[in-house]
């Protein structure tokens, strides 16, 4: 006997969506695993797909099971919309929305834009990549306009440093940084502060130098390095090279957040 | 009912008008109808916590004495008994936790923590309880219960069958209350306050006269009989009232006496039931309007209106009864639930949220966190946005808060509702219930590939059925003969039921919670079932993955191996929740089907308190992969560990469950670390009031909310004297932790904690 008034969620997705376009079928891609977050992901309550793979092999990544694309599930983004369709109306209530991760998610790029554009303007939600930006240029101008949030790691801004922790150069971040704010595009910068590897005063006030140049990033998360992932590296049977780096102390967290604090960024 | 009119004389009709001065609107004034009171009278606050006051030093020191006796409370498992006064509303002198101090007076017995004993529920009970605690029996006492007055507990017994007496012992039903007071009533304790006891006397008057006009059929002269015993109660309030220098024959004319008015008609209750759930209801709206009354009139001040309040829950923190320690092993840490019920929007879209809905959250912080009194916020997305921070805040600060949808509830019950317990809705005065505690559906679906036999024991506990002799479970067949087993159980615990509530009725009835009800109330029968996740996990396995059956050589299914994997309930996948959706609503047809005493409505709960390790226990290895003894998940949570995708998608499956077919409530526990809500305090707050609005906008009718780090609580069982206030919420009630047995405090570490990596 009781009616609640439920709200219409979302509006009908146009007739032919961006990938499909591309590929003329439906579009597949290689899915680690799906959650709902909160607070962690973006802001508010979100449906994050993980992808399977990633270029780079960070020496804290807390889920290095998505780090080989093979190792995913082939998914159909049919079956992560219908997926995310079950908590458009929670999301509406809660306020959140969902967030493509992985893995790195620009490593399948059809597939990703497929599925922002989809969450978007199929379910009316707010969007968010979150992404090394290392294939930044993977990133057509199209799926960043499908995009509301970029979560952008920048690792370090020291070059050899970040290669250490990454195995990458640093350069293509940068790029896709500058990209970002020419395009208007909101940013949440993401650093990992890992004591001995990324804290170094000079290589902090790098980062936060260059985020608060951007002109667009809202927002700097500061990270603690935790050691939560390590039974996955164990499993892999990779070496786990951070075993005996502590994690940062509140102080030291809070030393790192006043340095981008002073540069005028929002840190938490 | 009406209240008759007071013309006695002329000082006490000056008397009411200058109790009532001020207050609006017309039918509250003949007829008792707090709701109607409430409704012209109370002023909605849509402001933030910043006027409420810290504790008063006077406070600080009275809630200091009783902590300093906590920990021997705890240690030796009661603090004190009075083993020679069966206790009534009026059987103790005077008690006072310091009589320089206390503001609202008025303990259980003449001491604080010392606990009565209440024989009318079952004389076994009280003295293997007594015993247990290291006390004696009074042999004059045990000769009057044993020899001269039949309890509740012996009269059970005399009408009970063979089968629910087999039923009992094989832990298929459990907890019935036949021992013990039923509890989950709600007297209307606002009454006392704003009519004063000789109102309502003079109510009941007339409706015993309109029954003395009744030719006496067996329901009539039962009604003749209970009215009587009400009256009798609301002078024995007075008396009580009176021997702490009250009068309280008339309306209260202050704030501090609607405290102290409403606290004497709840104390009195708890003076005389040793309910399972002695509940006080919707009350802070009620007292809010007094309390303003005082403050426009430069009278009060909000220190004082703040300290009012807090005196009252110091009292209502340490309503004890004394309970046997299997009780309590069901039941952890000696719970009351004085639940409170607070918020909601009223029928006219107006919260109802005031000032003191505010002190009362503020307590938690005032006295530090407790489980009692069990604080129950009616959560709507349209409350203001204020409270809901506030509400959150406290939350994440305390865990000692419950979250119950408005949404659902009002649309039955009306905007002046209460929680009795820990998800039972009623409308405050107008409705009770006939407590049924819970069936194990996990351990009939035992039955069900059994034939009746008892997976631990081997006995035959149900007549009639054949055992089911496949290799591999076929889903068809299970479905078929687990749905006849079910019909089999819906039966024989409905009957169960109407056996108790009748005697209970007739041998512990209790007289000063009616007697602040309506006489025409409606009364339901409250149905229960534990074991969801496991029942439902088990059919899915049967019915998406393959499984073998494990025989002993008596052919009895002692375990089960799942070969292949399946979907489980708690990960928002219909292919699993559709059979926990099946199940609640094929449960409920099945009890509906059975005539109940006195033709109170049917409902049920999902709901197992704390019962679900108790229940594990008695449930032997399970086709969901469960192993023998395990606990079961508590109320409608998914089992721990099976929900892969986090709280949201765990918390939408058990939103699924109808609350048309559960309409006595479905409770959801969940616990969450600090960080997987946020990364700021603030952004805590918000995220936690944002997933509330969505769960309940998503149709889930409760929630729990836990905010810790697992290394709290292990630190807590580890040095439980640096955490004496930890309090953690477990199945519709929270309890302190350090209160559990180790055993329990194991199964909350153990059980799903929401994190982010």
């Amino acid at each position: 006997m009781t009616v609640l008034t439920r709200r219409p969620v979302g509006v009908v997705a146009p007739a032919v969506t961006p990938a499909a376009a591309v590929t003329r079928r439906p579009v597949e891609g290689s899915v680690h695993s799906w959650d709902l977050s909160t607070g962690v992901d973006g802001p508010g309550s979100r449906f994050v797909t993980f992808l399977s793979g990633c270029p780079l092999t960070c020496l804290y990544c807390h889920n290095p099971d998505t780090w080989r694309m093979r190792a995913g599930r082939r998914t159909s983004a049919d079956a992560v919309i219908a997926e995310a369709r079950k908590y458009t109306r929670f999301i509406a209530a809660a306020g959140g929305g969902a967030t493509v991760s992985g893995g790195e998610p620009l490593l399948q790029p059809v597939f990703t834009g497929e599925l922002l554009h989809r969450m978007k303007h199929e379910l009316g939600l707010h969007t968010a990549l979150d992404t090394s930006g290392f294939l930044g240029a993977r990133a057509t101008d199209a799926l960043l306009r499908d995009v509301d949030l970029v979560l952008l790691d920048i690792k370090s801004w020291d070059r050899d440093t970040y290669k250490k922790v990454t195995g990458r150069p640093l350069r293509p971040t940068l790029g896709f940084a500058h990209r970002l704010a020419d395009l208007g595009q909101d940013v949440w910068v993401r650093f990992v502060l890992v004591p001995g590897l990324t804290d170094d005063p000079a290589d902090v006030e790098g980062v936060a130098a260059f985020a608060a140049s951007l002109g667009n990033v809202s927002r700097v998360d500061v990270l603690p390095f935790h050691k939560l992932g390590e039974p996955k590296w164990q499993a892999l049977g990779t070496p786990f090279t951070l075993h005996d780096t502590p994690s940062p102390t509140p102080d030291e967290l809070a030393a790192a957040r006043a340095v981008f604090t002073a540069h005028g960024l929002h840190a938490v | 009912m009406t209240v008759a009119a007071d013309n006695k004389t002329t000082a006490n009709a000056t008397a009411t008008d200058h109790a009532w001065r001020g207050f609006n609107g017309k039918t509250w004034r003949t007829t008792p109808d707090v709701r109607d009171f409430i409704q012209h009278n109370y002023t909605p606050y849509k402001g933030n916590a910043d006027f409420l006051t810290t504790p008063t030093p006077r406070t600080t020191t009275l809630w200091n004495k009783l902590l300093s006796l906590f920990p021997d409370e705890i240690t030796r498992g009661i603090h004190d008994v009075d083993p020679h006064t069966p206790s009534r509303i009026d059987a103790f002198a005077p008690g006072y936790i310091d009589p320089d101090l206390d503001l609202i007076v008025g303990l259980q017995t003449d001491a604080p923590l010392k606990r009565a004993i209440m024989p009318n529920g079952g004389w076994r009970m009280v003295e293997s309880a007594l015993n247990a605690y290291g006390h004696e029996a009074d042999p004059g006492i045990r000769t009057v219960y044993t020899h001269l007055r039949k309890t509740h507990n012996e009269a059970v017994f005399d009408a009970y069958t063979p089968e629910i007496r087999a039923c009992r012992s094989s832990g298929i039903i459990t907890g019935l209350p036949d021992a013990y007071g039923r509890g989950r009533i709600i007297g209307d304790y606002r009454r006392v306050a704003l009519y004063g006891v000789d109102r309502l006397v003079d109510a009941k008057r007339a409706d015993r006269a309109r029954l003395d006009a009744e030719w006496p059929t067996e329901h009539v002269i039962r009604d003749r009989e209970e009215i009587a015993e009400q009256i009798k109660a609301l002078g024995e309030l007075k008396a009580m009232a009176l021997s702490y220098g009250y009068d309280i024959s008339g309306p209260a004319k202050t704030g501090r006496e609607a405290v102290q008015w409403l606290y004497f008609g709840y104390l009195a209750a708890v003076k005389e039931q040793n309910g399972a759930a002695m509940s006080i209801g919707r009350i802070d709206s009620f007292l809010d309007i007094y309390l303003q009354r005082d403050l426009d009139a430069g009278t009060l001040t909000e220190s004082e209106a703040q300290e009012f309040i807090d005196d009252f829950v110091i009292k209502l923190r340490i309503v004890r009864f004394l309970r046997t320690p299997e009780y309590n092993e069901l039941y952890s840490g000696d719970p009351t639930w004085v639940t409170w019920s607070m918020a909601g929007i009223g029928e006219d879209g107006r919260p109802l949220v005031t000032r003191t809905t505010f002190r009362a959250l503020r307590t938690l912080y005032n006295l530090g966190p407790a489980p009692e009194p069990n604080l129950t916020v009616f959560w709507s997305t349209r409350l203001p946005a204020a409270f809901k921070e506030y509400a959150a805040r406290v939350a994440i600060d305390t865990s000692a808060l419950q979250f119950e949808s408005d949404e659902l509830m009002r649309p039955k019950y009306g905007d002046d509702t209460a929680i009795a317990c820990c998800v039972s809705a009623m409308a405050t005065g107008r409705q009770m219930q006939f407590f049924g505690a819970r069936v194990n559906v996990a351990k009939a679906l035992l039955y069900a590939i059994n034939g009746g036999r008892d997976e631990l024991t081997g006995k035959l506990v149900v007549e009639g059925f054949e055992p089911i002799t496949d290799t591999y479970l076929e889903y068809e067949t299970v479905a078929e003969r687990y749905d006849k087993m079910l019909d089999w159980l819906a039966r024989t615990y409905v009957h169960a039921l109407n056996v108790i509530h009748y005697m209970h009725d007739k041998y512990a009835y209790e007289r000063i919670e009616m007697a602040l009800h309506d006489r025409a109330v409606l009364r339901t029968t409250a149905c229960g079932i534990a074991g969801l996740s496991v029942a439902a996990d088990s059919l899915s396995a049967i019915k998406h993955a393959r499984v073998k059956v494990l025989r002993d050589e008596t052919g009895l299914a002692v375990d089960y191996e799942i070969e292949g994997a399946y979907p489980a309930y708690g990960n928002n996948d219909d292919r699993a929740d559709s059979l926990a959706q099946r199940l609640v609503h094929d449960f409920m047809e099945k009890v509906r089907k059975h005539p109940t005493y006195r033709d109170a409505v049917h409902t049920q709960s999902v709901l197992t308190i704390t019962s679900n390790v108790v229940y594990g226990k008695k449930t032997g290895n399970t086709p969901d992969g469960r192993r023998s003894g395990a606990p079961f998940a508590p109320g409608a949570n998914p089992m721990n560990g099976r929900d892969e995708h986090g709280y949201i998608a765990s918390a939408l499956s058990v939103a699924k469950l109808p609350y048309d077919d559960a309409e006595d409530g479905i409770s959801l526990t969940n616990t969450i670390t600090p960080d997987a809500l946020g990364r700021t305090p603030e952004e805590r707050i918000a995220n936690l009031s944002g997933v509330l609005d969505g769960f309940m906008a998503s149709d889930g009718f409760h929630m729990n909310v836990n905010v810790l780090d697992r290394a709290t609580l292990e630190d807590a069982m580890a040095h439980p004297e640096n955490h004496p206030q930890l309090t953690i919420r477990v199945s519709g009630y929270a309890v302190n932790f350090v209160r559990l047995t180790r055993e329990q405090q194991l199964d909350v570490i153990n059980r799903t904690f929401h994190g982010s990596l």
